[in-house]
């Protein structure tokens, strides 16, 4: 068995394509440390994703595949992952930083008595064991922490590691393993679940729009009859809100807020970016009437190229900012996303 | 119903955060009660109200973090207790949990146990999933509605929060709950509780008092470092009209190679 596992978080027989970040990062952990990388598939109905995983570049797969393990649950999940581990001593297991994959990393860590480095966003090899760098209060600091227990579980954040492109020739060994909780032993149950709303997911995309206050900043906006204050001006914030949707999907980027916007009610809490929000850094991020509280600049610093849309010339987000414009973003939003159908060819 | 709920002292949000000789510096800024923890308070004071219980509020740190316990206490907590022990310098998240489901035991007889998502100082997000897996409870993390407890029932269903959605989950008491913003907003500290809160007696817990023993961290940490400064040149795109200042600069977002 390898040395370097790495954790594939599913959801509904599907792979988060944030796993397969894991799959390279732990090849370049293998060719430090020695062996191969084994992917590990837990779920019902998983089979497809294991030849996936060979693809991205896994040499070995641990799948599970069982009814008990359908829906993500934490006991089982983490009484599996426990169990295999403390049997087979792997030095390093990875798992994409996503609500299940830290959830399930914290619980393993527990039960095997070790510790898990979170949120990991660069990672090297010192005398054999792991050193990783994490952003802590929301990246306005980064430490170097490292593990003294084995084996060393590390949450790897989304869109630090490059994936490696999947070779469709490329294949590998299969193990098999059997749940070792039975359902009548697993206290929670998966009722239902509710579809979030349609678009690309902020902490996935490469591009993102956000809106700020400044998104319900239009006089020349009339709302309907009969809103008061409040109701109108989250009326015209949604109007802004449309176009900075309709720029979005030109350019393929999903949509998020400040704080300001969220706690406004323009939007839901679903889009904030920030430091009580999402934290991202996406290739791309245009700022539209967000004035850049420090807040909300933790949320997005460490994007690659910033564009900053506002009309006060002062704003605090111009200091980020690549691109600026001092502006109406009514009238520039809407320009901008017909500047781009043109240039895109939509 | 006997709920508690762990709370964290840390920075203020708008603190402005430097690395000084491998320490956190944050100035002038005030420490506060963990943001998210205000959910967590906020879910555990309203199932309180619900079912005629009464919410227990617990941090572990210096004689400083009583100012979290209060800020608890003054929301409506209607007790709090501080753990506090000199050997505790090195922790990670396993001797946070560890400290705080030994207290949770301590205190006895806990249905529901409380924690927000994460801290914002060290941005963890693990401590409640850790906390419930030492006591031996259902995990019910990223919670944002709570639509049923029976207590007599001994059963709990939640809204979970995760990337796809909403999952509807339903689990066993006691359990451990982390929520997120979505819940609803914490309520503000009344006037009355800010009264009570100033005059509580808070007691103070050390490991020997929870039957623990020295506690040591797995994780160690080897550096505190500023972020690279980010060397920006902003160049401010002009012209004669929006559409003229849209043209500018979409030609310059696609010279950029990224769409």
């Amino acid at each position: 068995m390898n040395k370097i596992w790495v954790y594939i978080d599913q959801f509904k027989g599907e792979a988060l394509p944030t796993s397969w970040e894991g799959i390279s990062a732990g090849k370049m952990l293998a060719g430090q440390l020695g062996g191969g990388v084994t992917a590990l598939i837990f779920g019902k109905g998983v089979e497809a994703i294991a030849s996936q995983a060979f693809q991205y570049g896994a040499d070995e797969v641990l799948l599970a595949d069982d009814p008990s393990l359908d829906d993500y649950r934490s006991e089982p999940y983490s009484a599996l992952l426990a169990k295999l581990a403390s049997e087979s001593s792997p030095e390093v297991i990875l798992f994409p930083t996503t609500t299940r994959g830290r959830e399930l990393a914290a619980m393993a860590a527990i039960d095997l008595n070790t510790g898990v480095l979170p949120d990991v966003t660069a990672l090297e090899v010192k005398d054999g064991s792991l050193i990783a760098t994490r952003p802590i209060y929301a990246g306005k600091l980064m430490c170097k922490v490292s593990c003294l227990t084995r084996p060393q579980l590390v949450t790897l954040r989304g869109r630090a590691f490059a994936k490696l492109p999947p070779e469709a020739s490329r294949t590998g060994t299969l193990t098999k393993a059997s749940p070792v909780m039975s359902e009548a032993d697993i206290l929670t149950k998966v009722e239902s679940y509710s579809a979030g709303e349609a678009g690309v997911s902020l902490t996935d995309a490469s591009v993102v729009v956000s809106g700020g206050r400044g998104v319900s900043n239009n006089p020349s906006l009339t709302p309907p009859a009969g809103l008061d204050e409040k109701q109108a001006e989250i009326w015209k914030a949604q109007q802004g809100f449309k176009l900075i949707e309709d720029l979005a999907q030109v350019i393929h980027a999903a949509v998020g807020a400040s704080r300001a916007a969220v706690d406004a009610g323009y939007i839901p809490y679903a889009h904030q970016v920030g430091q009580t929000g999402k934290v991202i850094s996406p290739d791309l991020y245009i700022a539209c009437g967000i004035s850049g509280a420090i807040q909300h600049q933790a949320g997005m610093r460490t994007s690659k190229v910033i564009v900053a849309i506002n009309r006060d010339a002062e704003a605090p987000i111009f200091k980020l900012a690549r691109y600026g414009v001092v502006g109406d973003l009514y009238a520039i939003i809407p320009a901008l996303t017909e500047a781009f159908r043109k240039r895109l060819g939509k | 119903m006997k709920i508690a709920v762990c709370v964290k002292q840390v920075p203020d949000s708008a603190a402005k955060l430097v690395a000084v000789d491998g320490k956190a510096n944050w100035g002038d800024s005030p420490l506060v009660i963990n943001p998210w923890d205000e959910y967590a308070v906020e879910a555990a004071l309203q199932q309180a109200e619900a079912h005629n219980g009464s919410v227990i509020a617990v941090s572990i740190g210096g004689e400083n973090s009583k100012e979290a316990l209060k800020h608890a206490l003054a929301m409506g907590c209607s007790e709090a207790i501080l753990i506090s022990d000199d050997t505790l310098t090195q922790m990670d998240s396993q001797v946070t949990s560890r400290v705080l489901a030994a207290a949770i035991k301590k205190i006895g007889e806990v249905d529901l146990a409380f924690l927000g998502r994460q801290a914002i100082d060290t941005d963890t997000g693990l401590t409640a999933a850790q906390t419930a897996r030492l006591l031996g409870w259902p995990a019910l993390t990223l919670v944002a509605v709570i639509t049923g407890v029976d207590p007599s029932a001994r059963t709990i269903r939640v809204e979970r929060s995760a990337e796809e959605g909403r999952l509807t989950a339903s689990s066993r008491l006691p359990a451990v709950l982390s929520i997120v913003k979505d819940f609803c907003e914490p309520r503000y500290p009344s006037f009355m509780g800010i009264r009570k809160a100033s005059r509580a007696v808070i007691p103070v817990w050390t490991l020997a008092d929870l039957g623990l023993g020295t506690l040591k961290a797995n994780i160690t940490w080897l550096e505190l470092i500023n972020p690279p400064q980010r060397q920006i040149t902003t160049e401010m795109i002009t012209g004669a009209s929006p559409q003229e200042i849209a043209e500018n600069l979409a030609d310059k977002i696609m010279a950029e190679k990224i769409l």
